[in-house]
């Protein structure tokens, strides 16, 4: 990788990681009273680990190859490799945690780092953004040169996004470990994690732009669209929900700038827009090209990628207050939030649809290839999640389901069904393809992942339907006298044989992520150095499947 | 349509344009207003700020992610405010920089928890849950009564909370340390000033039931006594509503 850069850049490249050293050294002993020492720490530890073996190469032999003329992939490459070490490590923490809840014994007990507070949020974290987010960035870069048939920008700048990236997600989960964290959902890192995530994310939206202006494509292709929105709304949503001040430059704690029901709104604004760009816009742009090109189909429909696309940018940002009914927040802000909700269905199942109709003739195709399965489960997926977070948007629905495990059954219904699962199809597209195989090691592998997945959501998701539901009656369960039946303890005694059975179904879950590393391992292990015919950025015929079928 | 998306499709700047827009409606229309429409957040004369020690059981209870099996937000429908009490009201959370609404029961709503056990079950429950609830599936935090309580820095706390619009006054900065071992030190010297600056109604007790040290297990258990006691709003407009309501 180190090969591929000229000796200045990997001068530059030294520079760069000397600033983040300096910066962390800074950080470090402002913070030498707090944990926020150990945090510099880790940070020049994170620069000085990149920096060795560029020292060691310095003075290497350049490049020989024609850069101009050849895609950049080596960023891709590693980000698969990171997305699929975070997926284990999210996924070990996701049957972890779900273990406790029916176990609470099985930690170590009494030691602060290993209780279900902390642990929780190193799942979330772990699988939202050390598994998605890394297999977002990777796929970016990957479909951002196929579709604009340009070289990305840069050398450096995608390197800096992705490996400054994995270490904001290092500082958000060993934050977690110590204590670290600003208790709102999915935005737990505090102020110095949040204000580097905003300098990686401004490179991110550059290596876009700067990229997108040198496209050989007159137009910009359905998937980019989406993994724009992705990237600015994000920025836009980081950079608001997390304004805060810290208590001094010395130490980690900062207070929110919002409080109250303002901050409840703030915070849920982001919250599930956080799903809607994070989870769902930059994955939809994964499924917009690694499932045509699989299937070998183009897009069924234009049109209806226009009216999906707008429609998911407009309407998500209105649905944050579904996560507030009957709550203190004003009544006419719970009713918007409803109506865009419910609304939200059309372009949600105008997008699924598409995906699905595209594969319309090619289902002998999906019959055969696990690695095309995984994607159609994905679209069957996104529409049951879309369709059930609707349902459970109107307000006589949430006021049972709210608080209860059929949330978590909804979280995951989207989680594994749809965000894990179009992950797990794209990447198996795409290890052949970047490592110069003709296919993966063992397609048997594929499929016994592809079972264990299907297989564990299935009874994750009926576990927590059926728990949830249980929990939510027995709470507004009355006895014939007009008093409360159950008491909070009798529901908890009922919730445990799903507990267990939710743990089972994530361990089959992580056992077919365990199958698919070996498997790329062995196909990377097998590579030749060839790249694939024909997928040049000169090359116009490269992408002859991605026309829109009208 | 498709025509002119066409033309869009084309400019990238256009685009990353229309994005910004069309994704910023939203949240303009509901969140913005909430920031300055009077009636968002009830005015309530009675309610009163964290104390130090409060504060910094507070502060605990994020680090622990207590919020994440347990809510404090009682919802306005009859049976939570049967279980719970009288529904949360907006005042209520309003010196609360982040909220602590949670979105999740695994455990109980602990809105009202405050007063309705003593001292001596918190602690007990917070050594090992099951001592107490034989069923129950919260972690053990029996650490929290060995980790003495860092004091020196709660006035760069009541600062910061100050910067972002909480009414501490000058005097409760510069004793905050003073007054969060005073709260936990009753008969001290330093336990009267507490409650000359945070009103004589604020708890003061050995509340791990421990003298000497101040721990960590003394900050919580102080907040947890605390919740919804800051003001009495909520009680007040629950009564006023049954005296409506009876015939
Ligand atoms: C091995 C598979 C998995 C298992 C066993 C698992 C287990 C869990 C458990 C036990 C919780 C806490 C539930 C509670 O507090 O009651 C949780 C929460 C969560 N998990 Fe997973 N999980 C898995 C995979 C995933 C994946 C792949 C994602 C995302 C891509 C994900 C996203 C989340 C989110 C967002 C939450 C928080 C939900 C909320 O607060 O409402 N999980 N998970
Ligand atoms: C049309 C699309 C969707 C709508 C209208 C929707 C609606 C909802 C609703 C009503 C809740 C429950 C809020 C509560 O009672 O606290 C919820 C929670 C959640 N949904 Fe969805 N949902 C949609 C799609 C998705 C998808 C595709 C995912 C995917 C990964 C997802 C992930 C989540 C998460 C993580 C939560 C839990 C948040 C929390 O409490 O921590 N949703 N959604």
């Amino acid at each position: 990788m180190i090969a591929r850069l000229t000796q200045d850049e990997r001068r530059n490249a030294l520079i760069i990681l000397g600033l983040v050293a300096l910066m962390g050294a800074v950080l470090g002993l402002a913070g030498r009273d707090d944990l926020l020492g150990w945090h510099g720490l880790l940070i020049v530890i994170f620069a000085a680990g990149l920096a060795l073996p560029i020292l060691g190469a310095l003075d290497a032999p350049e490049p020989t190859e024609d850069r101009e003329n050849a895609y950049y992939d080596d960023p891709t490459r590693l980000g698969i490799l990171l997305s699929m070490g975070w997926a284990v490590f999210g996924l070990f923490m996701g049957v972890w945690v779900a273990a406790l809840l029916a176990w609470p014994e099985l930690t170590f007990v009494d030691s602060p780092w290993a209780s279900f507070g902390r642990l929780r949020p190193a799942h979330t974290t772990g699988v939202i953004f050390g598994f998605g987010g890394n297999a977002l960035i990777a796929t970016s870069f990957h479909v951002l040169q196929r579709t604009s048939r340009a070289r990305l920008s840069g050398q450096l700048l995608p390197w800096f996004v992705l490996l400054g990236y994995n270490l904001f997600c290092l500082l958000a989960v060993t934050g977690y470990f110590m204590g670290i964290t600003q208790s709102k959902e999915y935005a737990e890192p505090e102020w110095y994690a949040d204000l580097w995530l905003v300098v990686v994310w401004v490179a991110y939206f550059l290596i876009y732009v700067l990229t997108l202006a040198r496209r050989k494509e007159p137009h910009i292709y359905v998937a980019n669209w989406y993994y724009m929105a992705f990237i600015l709304v994000v920025a836009v949503l980081h950079i608001i929900n997390n304004l805060a001040v810290p208590v001094s430059f010395g130490q980690v704690k900062a207070y929110s700038a919002f409080s109250g029901v303002q901050d409840a709104m703030t915070q849920w604004w982001y919250g599930h827009n956080a799903v809607a760009f994070f989870l769902t816009a930059g994955f939809l742009g994964m499924m917009y090209y690694y499932l045509p090109k699989r299937a070998e189909r183009p897009i069924f429909s234009y049109r209806m990628s226009i009216v999906s696309f707008w429609g998911i940018t407009f309407m998500y940002l209105w649905a944050g207050s579904h996560h507030l009914h009957y709550t203190a927040l004003p009544h006419w802000v719970q009713t918007l939030g409803m109506t865009f909700s419910v609304m939200l269905l059309v372009p949600s199942w105008a997008s699924a649809g598409n995906a699905l109709l595209t594969l319309n003739g090619a289902w002998r195709k999906v019959r055969d290839d696990a690695t095309l399965r995984f994607m159609m489960i994905a679209a069957v997926f996104y529409g049951l999640s879309t369709f059930e977070g609707s349902f459970m948007a109107i307000r006589a629905v949430n006021s049972l389901s709210h608080y209860t495990d059929w949330t978590i059954g909804h979280v995951h219904a989207g989680a594994l069904g749809w965000v894990a699962m179009i992950t797990f199809g794209s990447i198996y597209y795409l290890v052949p393809v970047m490592w110069g195989r003709e296919r993966m090691y063992s397609s048997a592998l594929v499929e016994v992942h592809f079972w264990l997945a299907l297989l564990g959501t299935l009874v994750y998701v009926f576990a927590m339907w059926n728990s949830g539901v249980i929990q939510g009656l027995m709470w507004r369960t009355y006895d014939e006298s007009g008093s409360l039946s159950y008491s909070f303890v009798d529901s908890l005694v009922a919730m445990h044989p799903y507990y267990i059975a939710r743990a089972l179904g994530g361990l089959m879950f992580l056992m077919g992520a365990l199958v698919g590393c070996f498997n790329i391992y062995m196909t990377i292990r097998g590579a030749s150095a060839s790249v694939a015919q024909g997928d040049r950025p000169a090359d116009p015929n490269a992408d002859r499947s991605l026309v829109a079928g009208e | 349509m498709a025509e002119f998306h066409k033309k869009i499709e084309r400019s990238t700047i256009g685009f990353v344009l229309a994005i910004i827009g069309v994704s910023s409606i939203g949240g303009l229309f509901e969140i913005a207003p909430l920031f300055t429409i009077d009636d968002t957040v009830e005015k309530v004369e009675d309610m009163r700020v964290y104390t130090p020690l409060e504060l910094a059981g507070r502060n605990i209870y994020i680090r622990e992610g207590c919020y994440a099996c347990h809510s404090q937000m009682i919802r306005t429908l009859r049976d939570e405010v049967e279980r719970y009490g009288p529904y949360s009201l907006a005042a209520e959370s309003q010196y609360d920089h982040p909220m602590l609404w949670g979105s999740k029961r695994t455990g109980p709503d602990l809105a009202r928890v405050g007063g309705k056990y003593s001292d001596a079950w918190h602690v007990a429950h917070l050594v090992n849950p099951r001592d107490v609830v034989p069923e129950s599936n919260m972690p053990r935090y029996a650490f929290l009564e060995r980790k003495a309580l860092k004091v020196e820095d709660l006035g760069a706390h009541l600062a910061a909370m100050k910067a972002v619009g909480v009414p501490y006054d000058e005097e409760m900065i510069a004793h905050a340390a003073a007054d969060a071992q005073g709260q936990a030190m009753p008969g001290s010297l330093m336990a009267d000033q507490v409650a000359a600056r945070y009103g004589d109604e604020t708890n003061i007790r050995f509340f791990d039931g421990q003298r000497g040290v101040v721990t960590e297990m003394d900050a919580l258990v102080a907040y947890l006594q605390i919740l919804g006691k800051l003001t009495d709003a909520a009680h007040r407009q629950q009564q006023q509503q049954a005296a409506l309501e009876a015939p």
